[in-house]
């Protein structure tokens, strides 16, 4: 394994003093407990809106803090859920007098330890409502699983709720817009290597030289199957069917097309990545009306990427161009 | 069982945790996130440090207290299952500072149930639920605390065949069957370690 770290123990609050120095204009970092908060927080009369989830995600969640995204992120150990203490602290220091929304990836940890959060917010007089992410349509058998796994919806729905409630709306409203983003997005991931997690030191799973795994998780968890190693446009082929049919998203729909880098995977793939999804979109009749391309929800090093789509209507739109101001996430600002 | 045995079993749990925290995380690198080992032993060994500070006498505020330090140090879902246990099993021994058995088993029922709810697990999704279940059983049925960590251990390697249901490892389907389940794993010991500081061989020596 080689890492650059200092020691796998340090790996999560180095990291956070790192943005702290380089982001302390827009973010404080909290150590006792670890969250990062807008260092204008808390904004009066806004709702204040809270993510949080193991580390190993950059820029998810901590790099989206900031004006028009999140109020407060908390950061686990890596691929560990944060703790309800921590999701507390950092729901108190968000509360404007508007309630506090907590937007939870469907992992099992995270949704127990936002669970708790919630109860311990609600015990000290704070409104706080929570919506769980579950886009994830790789996880075939809801039923006799933890459910769809929260992937990559989840960014878009951290900036389009902050928008909202960067405009004022109510909790209730930027929840139901949170639901909305929720059951409007569908993603699916693939991976052409594994990750190491600095703690355990070996690979999440093995993969063949000429072998890539579809439908991961954000995690190393292995996926829905595997096959030999195909060009971008198998790949794509494979996702896009799988998260189209799904919905499904129809000719005529517009749509928020995301390609998402898994953290190993360059640039120039995910451009290739994205036209294939384009001409394969285009096929099909629908057309990418707003597109975001990086690595936005990682997996430490893993090689590979996910697709989201997001159904959009005009006030989706509205919201996804207000303006953002976040580390990891500018425009309009 | 006197709080003082209580706070035995606390620590052997630990150790045990330290000592087989590498054994628990590969478990859970087969079919989960290859952490549980290491969030276990980071947990206890809090716990422990929690109770250092805390008077002795009662029973409940000492479980109560392992609870509140698990939830705060260990994350993931085993931070708010184990803290739920312990923080219920308090809840159901508050204020005393002896127990006997069939107490035990009542504050066992009571974290029992506090678990199935927090993670919504029934007996045969592959959790710590399949090592508890049994283990309360056994005291119910007249049972000591050696018998129940036996039906514990019957309970954890019951998990090995079965296709997990909960957690992480359910995204696996099929290819968790063949695996024994790291939380059955981790609530065996903890079974074990309450026989060895709460049975019956124990009690006249504290």
């Amino acid at each position: 394994m080689k890492k650059l770290i200092n020691g796998p123990d340090d790996v999560v609050r180095e990291a956070l003093e790192g943005v702290e120095m380089a982001h302390g204009d827009r973010v404080r970092v909290h150590y006792d407990p670890y969250y990062v908060v807008r260092a204008d927080a808390p904004v009066q009369g806004k709702v204040g809106i809270v993510s949080g989830g193991g580390s190993g995600h950059e820029p998810m969640h901590g790099g989206f803090v900031g004006p028009g995204m999140l109020d407060a992120a908390c950061p686990g150990e890596v691929f560990t859920s944060p703790t309800p203490d921590q999701m507390l602290e950092a729901t108190k220091a968000v509360n404007g007098g508007a309630g506090v929304l907590h937007i939870v990836k469907n992992y099992t940890g995270d949704v127990m330890n936002f669970d708790m959060a919630a109860d311990l917010g609600k015990g000290e007089g704070i409104e706080v409502e929570a919506v769980v992410t579950n886009d994830d349509v790789a996880v075939e058998d809801s039923l006799y699983t933890a459910g769809r796994r929260g992937v990559g919806i989840t960014v878009i729905a951290e900036k389009i709720c902050g928008a909202a409630a960067e405009a004022g709306q109510p909790l209730a409203e930027v929840a139901d817009i949170c639901r909305r983003v929720n059951d409007q997005g569908r993603s699916m991931g693939m991976a052409l290597t594994p990750c190491i997690t600095p703690g355990s030191g070996s690979p999440s799973f093995e993969l063949g030289d000429d072998e890539m795994e579809i439908g991961i998780g954000i995690h190393g968890e292995p996926g829905r199957f595997r096959e030999p190693l195909g060009p971008a446009s198998q790949v794509v082929e494979r996702l896009a069917s799988a998260v189209v049919e799904d919905l499904p998203y129809q000719s005529g729909d517009q749509v928020l097309a995301f390609v998402n880098g898994m953290g190993g995977t360059p640039l120039i793939e995910l451009y290739i990545v994205y036209r294939e999804l384009h001409r394969f979109l285009d096929g099909r009749g629908i057309t990418i009306a707003r597109n975001l391309i990086g690595n936005y929800i990682t997996s430490l090093e893993m090689a590979g990427c996910s697709i989201t789509l997001l159904k959009l209507d005009d006030e989706l739109v509205r919201l996804w161009d207000a303006p953002v101001n976040t580390p990891a996430l500018r425009w309009g600002a | 069982m006197t709080s003082s045995q209580f706070r035995d079993w606390i620590v052997r749990f630990a150790d045990e945790m330290a000592t087989h925290r590498t054994e628990l995380t590969q478990l859970d690198t087969a079919i989960g996130d290859g952490d549980h080992g290491t969030n276990m032993d980071r947990g206890m060994r809090k716990a422990v440090e929690r109770l250092e500070t805390l008077e002795n006498g009662d029973i409940g505020a000492s479980l109560k207290a392992v609870g509140m330090a698990l939830v705060s140090s260990v994350g993931g879902a085993a931070g708010p299952l184990y803290g739920t246990l312990f923080m219920q099993m308090g809840s159901a021994t508050a204020g005393k500072s002896e127990l006997d058995v069939a107490g035990f088993a009542d504050a066992l029922d009571a974290g029992l149930q506090g678990v199935r709810a927090r993670g919504k697990a029934e007996p045969g999704d592959k959790t710590m639920v399949d090592a508890l279940t049994p283990a309360l059983e056994a005291l119910r049925n007249g049972g000591d605390l050696a018998a129940a960590a036996d039906a514990a251990e019957q309970g954890m390697k019951a998990t090995i065949p079965l296709v997990a249901r909960k957690g992480r490892a359910s995204y696996l389907g099929p290819r968790s069957e063949g695996h024994q389940d790291p939380g059955a794993t981790s609530t065996y010991l903890l079974l074990r370690s309450a026989a060895e500081a709460l049975g019956p061989q124990q009690s006249n020596e504290r």
